[in-house]
């Protein structure tokens, strides 16, 4: 039955139904439990196919423009901050440890450990999103945002900032060279950007799945939910492991 | 029946903790890794060497935090082929670019 | 044409099952909130019949503008607005759901046995966000339209234009999520849902090729996405990375651009050849010829779809080693289809053949696919492009494929299973006729586009040099007597629901599970899951089950 009311109010038609046959989670077009599982964890993956193929996008134009502009890249990469850039990727990677823990407590019933891993991966998701913020803040005050106040100053002439000139030395670039970090910091935004609101939107299912996980919701055998929104967590990450060394490590050394 | 079966075994096995923790030790390492290698003189082999620990990364990431070394033969495959055709947008598009400063033929 | 292979039950005492996914329920929100797959098809006929009277709305501006080689009808500026949105409704709101989101949605799960898909909140969110990119799209054309072609190049989309580039790539942005979720449920459900003994191989060739459209909607649609946030970008912040001036370049624009576009003519195409597959061996009384190749070249054609997009860039600045490498395998790309003309043709070969109306609109699918698909190998030859190309040639060859191919089996599609869906059949002379009127429209509206285009007149062009006046006066009448082969189905499929012939189950004495249960079909499907016993198209199997009768509710 895939009527409206089932969705609706999520109770069944039929009163004389049978429940002691299936969990009340059974969706009746699905023969059984496990053929349930098994389409939302196949759709889960085909969908963060298409993730793959949207940031795919991106990635070639990066590729692109890296390799046509690799003085302007290797230049305005100096401008992000190798230690928040690091200790984010740190802050991810134990994000995700958290999130397959929670996946493991979902998995063997632990409900309060479960409650405790989501909260852990909620407070790193956030704590990602606000070192994001500090390097934001930095770009917009000093004019590194692509657009109309944009400034080609840092590499016109890099003494002027001489906290990135102390560490890096970097020569002017010639002012055609010097416009192309524009592009560079389009990408730097525009991926980023991309990975922070799909990190927003993973610690706002986060934030709910708390509170359902509080109640029981999946430590009683359901575990698809959890189990999925692992499987899009761990790809936010693996997102984040290759924009780090694309965007920040592209060359540190002299 | 084998899909049947393979079905039944990817939703049942649980992935041990322990396997976890050494993953999540060795993306830290390997975190460590690239940011020391981004400070080394190997010309070329700089972004290579980026690359290819981003890839191990992911890997292990894939294979034990998502699963995928326990799960079924639709799940490895559907996973080649996003990869697949990721790399045949870059792979393909960037063959236009590379070739673009060749001159006559 | 007086043999008929149609067989309905006895008018005097037949009724329309009174329980049925129709009468289930009632009330707007029953609809509206509904998961079942028919249902939602239902809505899809609905307001795809909608966007698709807008399209053509738009055409018939077109060709009453072209119909004088002076810009009298309306400003060139106007002009471009009404190319533009034809293009952007007809392809995103009319062909990419057409089949895959009416007969797919439809059909998929009966044709397996199947209750539902198998995510049908999914399903219902799919139309609605085709209704919201619809309205965006809508909205887009009340307030001023946008001139840039359906193919918002840049850099006129990002620098040069003031029109509604950000409103119509949100509205394609939202219709694309809509189409991956269609595409996305597809996969999983003929994956997992399939009936005991349900094999691959045993399903319709419809349902494969459904899935293969469903891989190139699921794989590729999202990079035309990516594309348009970029241009979003690029048009509000000014990025850069379409900005010559910045370094950026236009060019990689079209390439994220037709990575999905070109897979997208083939998720236009692809559930018209499943339509074709299954009309085809209904109306031949046969098996496909080769059903293993038809399955394996729907793949085939899904794949290599992937390798070829620069075929639309040949002239606009990629190197010419990427010319010769997407030119040799868009020559690729043509086998599996070729394959697909092939065996349908060994199917008709010492068949019994007859001529009702879906028959009548796959013959026409027969002819016009292929010239298309011949000039589609023209076009990809990259030498005969380079004069071909921006010019009426390409509308020729892409309207041959999209119309006579595309909409042509759509038409088949839904005269074929109006029964299943309905409970009633159409009237057939009536239908006959709208189905001839409208190959001959066809061919008077567009063959004369292809000798326009080999004699030089631009594409998109509100004016045109006198000397080509005759050839458009032809194409512009072809139009008419097509715009009435479009009407009149809309009519008579209106009348037949009240006034049709009670259809029964199995109308054409086809094969398929679909024709096994009762019309209009049950909520779930079946009443008893059913067990697939027999190898698909199996009209032996068919002819045993005449003996036993096929219980249906109320």
């Amino acid at each position: 039955m895939s009527d409206s009311t089932a969705i609706a109010a999520g109770a069944h038609a039929a009163p004389d139904h049978g429940h002691e046959e299936h969990p009340a989670y059974l969706r009746h077009h699905f023969e059984n439990v496990e053929q349930q599982a098994d389409a939302a964890g196949f759709a889960m993956w085909l969908f963060l196919l298409t993730e793959v193929m949207f940031f795919g996008g991106m990635f070639t134009a990066y590729l692109i423009y890296r390799n046509w502009y690799y003085p302007a890249f290797v230049e305005a990469s100096h401008q992000l901050n190798i230690f928040w850039g690091t200790l984010n990727t740190a802050v991810l990677i134990t994000s995700s440890f958290t999130m397959a823990m929670g996946v493991w407590c979902a998995e063997t019933r632990k409900q309060r450990g479960l409650v405790l891993c989501l909260v852990l991966t909620f407070i790193l998701g956030l704590g990602f999103l606000g070192i994001k913020t500090v390097e934001y803040k930095e770009k917009i005050e000093k004019h590194h945002v692509p657009g109309f106040h944009y400034s080609l100053q840092s590499f016109t002439d890099p003494q002027s900032d001489p906290e990135i000139y102390n560490e890096y030395h970097d020569k002017p670039l010639a002012l055609d060279m010097a416009r192309h970090t524009e592009v560079y910091f389009s990408l730097y935004f525009a991926m980023t950007g991309m990975h922070a609101l799909h990190m927003i939107i993973g610690i706002a299912i986060l934030g709910y799945m708390i509170f359902r996980a509080r109640a029981g919701a999946y430590t009683a055998g359901h575990v698809t939910f959890v189990e999925n929104f692992g499987l899009y967590w761990h790809f936010v990450d693996i997102i984040w492991i290759f924009l780090f060394p694309l965007l920040y490590l592209i060359s540190r050394h002299q | 029946m084998t899909d049947q079966k393979e079905m039944e075994e990817a939703a049942h096995h649980v992935v041990s903790p322990v396997i976890y923790i050494i993953v999540g030790s060795t993306l830290l390492v390997l975190t460590g890794a690239t940011v020391w290698a981004s400070y080394q003189e190997w010309g070329n082999f700089n972004a290579v060497a980026a690359l290819a620990i981003a890839v191990v990364k992911a890997m292990i990431v894939v294979l034990f935090f998502m699963h995928v070394k326990y799960s079924s033969k639709l799940t490895k495959l559907t996973v080649f082929c996003g990869l697949f055709t990721f790399l045949a947008l870059v792979g393909m598009t960037l063959a236009d670019y590379f070739t673009r400063a060749w001159g006559r033929w | 044409m007086s043999a008929t292979i149609v067989s309905l039950p006895d008018q005097s005492t037949a009724r329309i099952p009174k329980v049925n996914f129709i009468t289930k329920e009632n009330g707007l929100l029953s609809w509206l909130l509904t998961g079942d797959h028919k249902r939602i098809a239902v809505l899809y006929i609905i307001s795809l019949t909608f966007f698709f009277f807008i399209g053509g709305a738009l055409a018939g501006l077109i060709r009453l503008e072209l119909l004088t080689p002076q810009t009298d009808l309306m400003a060139t500026d106007t002009y471009n607005k009404v190319f533009t949105m034809h293009g952007v409704i007809m392809i995103f709101f009319f062909l990419v759901p057409s089949v895959p989101a009416t007969l797919g949605n439809f059909l998929i799960p009966l044709m397996l046995g199947a209750k539902d898909l198998a995510l049908p909140k999914i399903n219902l969110l799919s139309w609605y966000l085709y209704i919201i990119a619809g309205t965006l799209a809508i909205y887009t054309m009340a307030t001023g339209g946008v001139d840039t072609g359906w193919t918002f190049t840049t850099p006129l989309s990002t620098h040069y234009v003031n029109t509604n580039v950000l409103t119509t790539g949100l509205a394609v942005f939202i219709a694309g999520f809509s189409s991956i979720f269609t595409g996305l449920n597809f996969i999983v459900t003929i994956h997992k849902m399939r009936c005991p003994g349900m094999t691959w191989f045993r399903m319709p060739l419809f349902v494969w090729a459904h899935y293969a459209a469903s891989i190139l909607m699921v794989l590729g649609t999202p990079v035309v996405a990516i594309a348009i946030v970029l241009v979003a970008l690029e048009r509000t912040i000014g990025i850069g990375v379409f900005d010559p001036t910045k370094g950026g370049d236009p060019l990689l624009f079209q390439h994220l651009f037709w990575f999905y576009s070109h897979p997208a003519v083939y998720i236009m195409i692809l559930p018209g050849m499943g339509v074709i597959s299954e009309t085809i061996s209904t109306f031949s009384r046969k098996r496909v010829f080769g059903y293993t190749a038809v399955a394996f070249s729907s793949v085939a054609i899904a794949v290599f779809g992937f390798f070829v997009w620069a075929h639309h860039m040949f002239i606009m600045g990629i190197s010419n080693y990427a010319v010769l490498v997407f030119s040799l395998l868009t020559m690729l790309v043509a086998v599996p289809s070729a394959i697909k003309i092939f065996n349908w043709t060994f199917t008709l070969y010492k068949g019994s053949i007859t001529f009702e109306t879906p028959m009548l609109y796959t013959f026409g699918f027969m002819g016009l696919f292929t010239i298309g698909g011949l000039t589609g190998v023209f076009l990809g030859t990259s030498g005969t492009d380079i004069h071909l190309t921006e010019t009426y040639f390409i509308v020729a060859h892409f309207h041959f494929v999209m119309v006579g191919g595309m909409l042509m089996a759509f038409l088949a599609g839904v005269h074929f299973w109006w029964p299943k869906i309905t409970g009633r059949m159409y009237p057939e002379k009536i239908s006959q006729l709208a189905a001839v009127v409208t190959f001959i429209g066809f061919n008077f509206t567009f063959f004369p586009q292809f000798i326009l285009g080999t004699l030089g007149m631009p594409r998109r062009y509100a004016s045109y040099p006198p000397e080509f006046q005759v050839l458009n006066v032809f194409s512009t009448a072809g139009a008419s007597i097509l715009g009435v082969g479009y009407l009149l189905p809309i009519l008579y499929l209106t009348w037949s629901l009240k006034y049709g012939e009670i259809a029964g189950n199995n109308p054409w004495q086809a094969t398929g599970l679909e024709w096994q249960t009762q019309s209009p079909p049950l909520t779930e499907n079946f009443p008893v899951t059913p067990i697939m016993d027999h190898e698909a198209y199996d009209y032996e199997w068919l002819e045993k089950q005449k003996e036993i009768e096929v219980p249906s509710v109320g």
